[in-house]
């Protein structure tokens, strides 16, 4: 009696019954749908988030120039003009959770080649070499300018895409000779995409410059608007934080009762805690849909031990034919492991189906996982031996005498 | 087909050395030896067998009658391989079946042994063909050679046009003429029939005796069949009363009756209700 045989027996005696086959699919087809579904739309949430994190830079934090205080009246943030290059250096060189930094210096200006002009929306930066490993945003084609164009205030720049689209349409920008503020710069690098911004802006407008350029030979000022920073891991940013503020009053020469004349913004840690809540979510989804899993498998083992019941008589029949003992029962287990797992593969197609309904209609971001299909369709057919099992041995442990005889 | 030809040579000159001193015959099917069945009821012993011994040979027809306690269930499902006996022994075809495991005895049941049963015991919603070619599922046949042992089992007892039909849409003559044929498909030594025609009218009963007794007389099937009513055993050959656990009478029927004359002198209305109902 081989296993492909009593596979025959099973399904033909699965078959029999269409509706209750059907019926005790229902539990495991609900449980595996949800637990798809469920796991799509929480990973959606998750990478979304994780999108919006990397976007952001690498482990990054801000530190603007505070608000100004002339008499009673207070400017905005970065109206003073504390921070300066040196506080920068310092942040990096002496904050143990810092991995580097850059200075920020914001100008603005009309961009001009040829015939063409553009004013650039996100305005004109001057940062270091330090930048696109900060921002995790790389060059896609050219190359960033290095610490000796820092150095020598180089009359180099790196473009945005919107830019080098607008105002270079039709032409490779590298190595063209663009001028910012009618300053002859040499275009070395173009950005890649990045995107929109937190606030719908388009990061892609714009212009890097060394800072040294834009100070001495731009905007002749010697403070910086902005040190971006990078901390060393995504936990250490508050500790970053913490260490940054410390060092600024330091260095400010604050006493205990003044304020803060600067401003240290950690966006990653709230990009952080959005992410944790998400994939506190995705567990939360997961196992009720894990629960729902398990009471579909319970259903099957009801049915099943009903089935053992109800089919007391053609259990005695197959044992007085010659059926052996192991034989019934592997019958058994296999009826409820192909339940199952038919359940499973069905609850896989109704789990994507309403991940990408859910997609679609609720404009939510959904990510179907490979992962959570082939864990979900292994762990049902688990269920099907698990709770297939118990009837499957009683169905065995039958005498055949009493089961002929059962009405 | 002919179901003694499992009975090949080899089998009787091995059976010839193990029967020595066992006191049963090269020549018999089936030997019960001073068979004891005590089944425990709690604190009771209820002594079902008291000692039968019964020998049964190749091409008989035997009836086995008694009234209800008598022993002739309990003989039957031991003779079936169903159960064991609590003393003594059981040859069949000179093997002693009585000490096999259960495994065991589920494939002499399945090789061996076929069973026909009062209430027909067919599968519901299982095909004719399908019924009758189970046995040889078990035994591990391939698909062809189970399609071709059904179909002809089925066409010996004049079902060859109901293969696909559902036990549902048969009359019962029809389902008890299924079930003999799943009793034939694995060519066993003996039929067993357990009140055959206890769910059938008269003439659907005399019908099914006929399919018995054309097994018996033109394949030499051996059969052997459990009745309580003494006009269903007098198609027998030979008939053996149970009493209180005992063999009490048995006898051969002088001149058994014969289930196709009786049906040739039978008017010949509603032979078969449902062939016509197509």
């Amino acid at each position: 009696m081989n296993l492909l045989l009593t596979f025959k027996i099973a399904l033909k005696a699965l078959s029999r019954n269409k509706m209750r086959s059907m019926l005790t699919m229902l539990g495991i087809i609900i449980g595996v749908g949800a637990v798809i579904a469920m796991i799509a739309i929480g990973q959606g949430a998750s990478s979304q988030i994780q999108s919006q994190i990397a976007q952001l830079g690498n482990n990054m934090l801000f530190v603007m120039a505070g608000s100004s205080r002339t008499g009673g009246m207070r400017g905005g943030s970065g109206s003073t003009n504390t921070l300066t290059v040196e506080d920068s250096e310092a942040i990096a060189r002496e904050c143990p959770s810092v991995r580097m930094t850059t200075p920020g210096v914001r100008a603005g200006g009309q961009l001009v080649f040829g015939n063409q002009n553009w004013s650039a929306s996100s305005g004109i930066m001057g940062v270091n070499e330090n930048f696109p490993d900060i921002r995790s945003w790389p060059v896609t084609s050219g190359e960033f300018f290095t610490e000796g164009d820092v150095r020598t205030s180089a009359r180099v720049c790196v473009i945005g895409k919107t830019v080098a689209d607008n105002l270079f349409a039709g032409v490779d920008p590298i190595g063209q000779t663009m001028r910012i503020r009618n300053l002859p710069f040499r275009v070395i690098g173009v950005l890649s995409t990045k995107g929109q911004g937190q606030f719908g802006n388009d990061q892609d407008d714009t212009v890097m410059v060394p800072y040294t350029t834009a100070q001495k030979k731009m905007l002749t000022i010697t403070y910086i608007n902005q040190v971006m920073v990078s901390a060393i891991s995504p936990s250490a940013t508050f500790t970053a934080e913490n260490q940054i503020s410390d060092l600024l009053r330091q260095r400010h020469k604050l006493g205990p009762n003044q304020e803060d004349d600067f401003f240290v913004r950690n966006l990653t840690d709230v990009a952080e805690a959005a992410d944790q809540s998400s994939k506190i979510m995705i567990n939360l989804l997961a196992s009720i849909a894990g629960v729902s899993l398990m009471v579909g498998g319970i259903g099957i083992m009801n049915i099943m031990l009903v089935s053992v019941t109800e089919r007391t008589r053609e259990i005695g029949i197959r044992m007085a034919i010659g059926a052996r003992s192991k034989v019934i029962r592997r019958q058994f287990l296999i009826e409820s492991i192909t339940l199952s797992f038919v359940g499973g593969l069905i609850g896989v197609l109704f789990g994507v189906a309403a991940a990408i309904t859910i997609s679609r209609t609720l404009s939510w971001p959904t990510l179907i996982s490979p992962a959570s299909i082939f864990i979900s369709v292994i762990f049902s057919m688990l269920v099907g031996i698990l709770f297939g099992y118990y009837p499957a041995r009683k169905a065995a442990s039958l005498d055949p005498i009493d089961a002929l005889r059962y009405e | 087909m002919g179901a003694q030809v499992i009975i090949g040579e080899e089998a009787a000159t091995r059976k010839d050395e193990e029967l020595e001193g066992s006191g049963a015959s090269a020549q018999e099917l089936i030997t019960l030896n001073h068979v004891h069945k005590i089944y425990q009821m709690g604190d009771v012993e209820i002594h079902a067998l008291r000692g039968v011994s019964l020998h049964i040979k190749p091409g008989e027809f035997v009836a086995i009658m008694g009234a209800s306690g008598s022993g002739k269930s309990t003989t039957m499902n031991i003779l079936g391989c169903l159960d064991k006996p609590t003393k003594g022994h059981y040859y069949l075809e000179g093997q002693d079946v009585s000490k096999l495991t259960k495994d065991e005895l589920a494939d002499i049941r399945n090789r061996k042994i076929g069973f026909v049963f009062q209430g027909f015991n067919l599968l519901a919603r299982t095909t004719a063909i399908e019924n009758v070619e189970l046995p040889l599922l078990y035994l591990g046949a391939k698909h062809s050679e189970r399609i071709k042992r059904a179909t002809e089992c089925l066409e010996l007892v004049g079902l060859g046009q109901r293969l696909h039909n559902m036990p549902n849409q048969l009359s019962g003559g029809q389902q008890q003429r299924v079930a003999i044929a799943r009793a034939l498909v694995n060519q066993p030594s003996i039929i067993l029939a357990d009140e055959p025609t206890g769910n059938l009218d008269s003439r659907t009963s005399i019908e099914v005796m006929g399919v018995f007794q054309y097994l018996n007389r033109e394949r030499g099937i051996t059969v052997a069949l459990v009745t309580h009513e003494p006009d269903i055993a007098q198609y027998a050959k030979r008939v053996v009363v149970f009493k209180d656990g005992k063999i009490k009478r048995d006898y051969l029927v002088d001149d058994p009756r014969s289930a196709s004359e009786e049906l040739e002198s039978l008017p010949p209305v509603d032979v078969d209700e449902t062939e016509d109902d197509e």
